[in-house]
């Protein structure tokens, strides 16, 4: 127990345990262990209580505390209590937990540059309405030395304020000036700077007017736009980043003939490790030992297993199946598939980076406006009055008036909303410029295994079976651990069948299982084991006796909502497309279910790439919705992409959209959203320069006093933010 | 206008005691769980003693 994790224990001087704390710190930190775990299902105060009481009633636990917010527990644990200790003691009274990966989740753990801004907003909220208190006894008619004093107490307030709050805008403005660009920060510090300057020296001067105020309001209203947007990511990226420390990176290494748990970053080349049945294979390997069958759907989107023996060659992602193997590590981090594949997505990526949000777009055309109706409005005016003191004055009112603060809520404002509502029904928006693109897009592309359906087999029409075949099936399937297996004795519970009595089964890793059922010899599995031909679709064979083997048929079921999406799609007028890594039949039968009239089968993850290229050249804006390490670069390639959360770590850190339910509904509400954000977006950039038209010409002939840039400045602002909120 | 002498810095110090009980706050992690803070209220626990 440490300080640092419990600051409230050390911080709270007459709280008598402060001593025992550190007594008990002293003695147990060199075996403390900081476990995370997720809690998808806690939701209220009794969830908090009975997780935190249980937690902490468990031996070794030394504290225990639920974060509501991120849906998670954190443990101060000794070393020896494992994670899979405490998720079964949850699941005991009901609460579904997951350990998350210490290293992945302790970069969101403390959110520093949110809390930063968070400080700069507060020192700026309070300075600016000190500032406007003084202000208004200025306008309400204090005069002379009482205004002068006013002014001055407002400088010493404004000057420490603006350098401190102010930093964000300074240092983004500097970094653009430097690379000889112009972005919306530029005017923004133009606008502090001079407002400071010219006040201040009316205030020496003893003059009427100095816009502290419009200075700190600026800055005030700004920094939340920052901080809104900082928000809305910061939620996105904690959330993306659970569902990559649920995957815990660990591999199970031969140390002297015993399996150890052993991170994967220390395996080494060459190094033996075990893969047991139902995990994913760590690492690329050559299976050296063992017989199984191995799902390749995530790399290749094919859904019928594949027979694996000795010197069958293995790559990361894949997922054993029936028996243990033992893989010898052949490539490692930088050279396994999955790294390859991670730099076909940075190639990709580079042509997203090119993508010009809506903000940029109106900051290349605010910016030099701006400066230029400046310039001109000092320049007339000296020419004018002959008086730098006054053409400063009026440059300065008018680089207040036209600053953006409107402009700079705009976009964070309706992405906050938009963002908010489409989390909670179960959409994580993780890239900023996500909803614009969405909304420019004409064309989805799906992937088939994993996406529009579940990637798991559910058995093809139970009730056409033999009962009694259908028993003796189900008494085999009861004894092995596969999918296929599995699926077929949930559906024979379903109509009611059971097992028949078969004895003396047996699993055969990698091929089936066999038995003996009254004295006849008995045998379930892959069909040339079995002695069966082998058909097209996913299907597993029953031999019994002599008679001809029965395949048991099965089909991938569809996610949920899937037809719904499509159907809404097009009616949304959207064209859809199917593109597979699996064989012609299954797509097409998936197609013509789904009444998509565009598929293409046997597609490799190259192919999906040009194909997803050919349709941008032709000018289409592509949404891919696909899952699998296959996908990955089309995710990249596409103008915006999707991927479920049951996808492969790589195609979600590769999309811009996770979804996060199992339902596919969500994407079609996504799209309207989007649509619907960016339409207020372009509003709210309306409505930011009706304000300016209307303001400019009072600011240039003169008339702009700190009150009416006070007015103008607000009531903008938060126009903007209602029409934001107005978004349905 | 004397009376400015006074209120002045009163309005200042109590503006900028609110500040510095803000600043406490973000500094001692009291916002990361604002879902779970509208929830602990209601639980009963320490309510006579607090957590040690």
């Amino acid at each position: 127990m440490t300080a640092a994790v419990h600051p409230s224990v050390s911080a709270c001087p007459a709280c008598a345990a402060g001593p025992a704390a550190v007594a008990l710190a002293e003695r147990d930190t060199p075996k403390e262990a900081r476990i995370t775990l997720s809690l998808p299902t806690a939701h209220c105060a009794a969830c908090i209580r009975s997780v935190e009481e249980k937690l902490l009633g468990h031996p070794g636990v030394d504290d225990a505390r639920v974060n509501l917010t991120l849906k998670r527990a954190s443990i101060d644990a000794d070393i020896s209590v494992t994670p899979d200790a405490l998720v079964s003691l949850l699941d005991g009274i009901g609460y579904e937990a997951h350990e998350l990966d210490a290293g992945t989740i302790a970069v969101t753990e403390t959110d520093k540059a949110g809390r930063e801004l968070l400080m700069r907003l507060a020192v700026a909220g309070f300075a600016s309405m000190n500032v406007m208190l003084l202000s208004v006894s200025v306008w309400s008619g204090a005069a002379d030395a009482t205004r002068d004093m006013f002014h001055w107490i407002s400088a010493a307030i404004t000057l420490p304020t603006i350098a401190f709050s102010g930093q964000p805008f300074f240092r983004s403005a500097w970094g653009a000036l430097r690379n000889a660009r112009l972005n919306m920060d530029v005017p923004i510090v133009l606008a502090i700077l001079l407002a400071v300057v010219t006040s201040l020296w009316e205030t020496s001067l003893s003059g009427d007017h100095a816009y502290f105020d419009a200075a700190l309001a600026l800055t005030f209203f700004l920094l939340a736009g920052r901080y809104l947007d900082h928000r809305t990511r910061s939620i996105a990226r904690s959330a993306a980043e659970e569902l990559a420390a649920l995957e815990v990176p660990r591999a199970l290494l031969f140390v002297d003939g015993q399996p150890v748990e052993t991170p994967i970053a220390e395996v080494q080349m060459g190094d033996l490790l075990l893969v047991r049945p139902g995990s994913r294979m760590p690492v690329d390997g050559e299976i050296i030992e063992g017989q199984s069958e191995i799902d390749r759907s995530l790399l290749t989107g094919e859904t019928l297993p594949v027979f694996a023996e000795k010197g069958t060659l293995v790559s990361s992602g894949e997922i054993n199946l029936t028996g243990p193997l033992t893989v010898r590590a052949n490539a490692i981090g930088q050279d396994s598939s999955l790294h390859q594949m991670a730099e076909l997505v940075a190639v990709a990526e580079s042509g997203r980076s090119r993508y010009t949000s809506l903000a940029d777009k109106a900051a290349k055309l605010y910016a030099p406006g701006v400066h230029i109706l400046s310039a001109l409005s000092f320049v007339g005016w000296l020419i004018y009055s002959g008086d730098v003191r006054t053409a400063l004055n009026i440059a300065a009112a008018v680089l207040i008036i036209t600053c953006p603060c409107a402009l700079g809520l705009a976009v964070p404002a309706v992405t906050t909303a938009a963002s908010g509502r489409l989390f909670k029904r179960g959409l994580l928006i993780k890239h900023s410029t996500a909803l614009e693109r969405l909304a420019a897009v004409d064309t989805v592309v799906f992937d088939k295994t994993g996406t529009l359906t579940n990637g798991t087999p559910v058995l093809k029409d139970v009730h056409s079976y033999d009962p009694r075949d259908l028993s003796v099936a189900m008494a085999l399937a009861l004894g092995s651990g596969h999918p296929l297996a599995k699926s077929l004795v949930d559906a024979a519970l379903d109509t009611g069948c059971k097992p028949a009595k078969v004895e003396a089964i047996k699993e055969i890793p990698g091929f089936g299982t066999k038995g003996v059922w009254q004295g006849i010899p008995v045998a379930m599995g892959r069909a040339a084991w079995v002695g069966a031909k082998p058909l097209a679709t996913t299907a597993t064979y029953l031999k019994i006796g002599d008679r001809d083997p029965i395949a048991f048929r099965f089909v991938d079921a569809t996610r949920s909502g899937a037809g719904t999406v499509i159907q809404a799609l097009k009616t949304a007028g959207k064209e859809v497309i199917l593109l597979s890594g699996d064989t012609a039949p299954a797509v097409e039968a998936l197609a013509e279910k789904l009444e998509i009239t565009r598929w293409t089968a046997d597609a490799l993850p190259d192919d999906k790439v040009k194909r997803i290229q050919e349709l941008t050249a032709n000018g289409r804006k592509v949404l891919m919705v696909g899952d699998g390490l296959n996908d990955t670069a089309a995710l990249t390639a596409a103008h915006v992409s999707i991927s479920p959360a049951t996808a492969l770590d790589a195609a979600r850190v590769a999309s811009d959209i996770v979804l996060l339910g199992n339902d596919l509904g969500p994407i079609s509400d996504a799209l309207d959203t989007a649509t619907s954000a960016t339409k207020r977006i372009r509003e709210n950039f309306r409505i930011a320069t009706i304000y300016n038209v209307v303001a400019v010409p009072i600011a240039i002939l003169g008339f702009a006093t700190p009150l009416v840039a006070a007015l103008a400045m607000s009531a903008s602002s938060i126009t903007v933010s209602l029409n934001a909120l107005r978004l349905r | 206008m004397d009376a400015l002498v006074f209120l002045i810095p009163i309005s200042l110090i109590l503006g900028g005691v609110g500040l510095g009980a803000f600043i406490y706050t973000v500094k001692s992690n009291q916002y990361d769980d604002p879902d779970g803070n509208s929830q602990r209220i209601l639980s009963d626990a320490y309510d006579d003693a607090p957590k040690e």
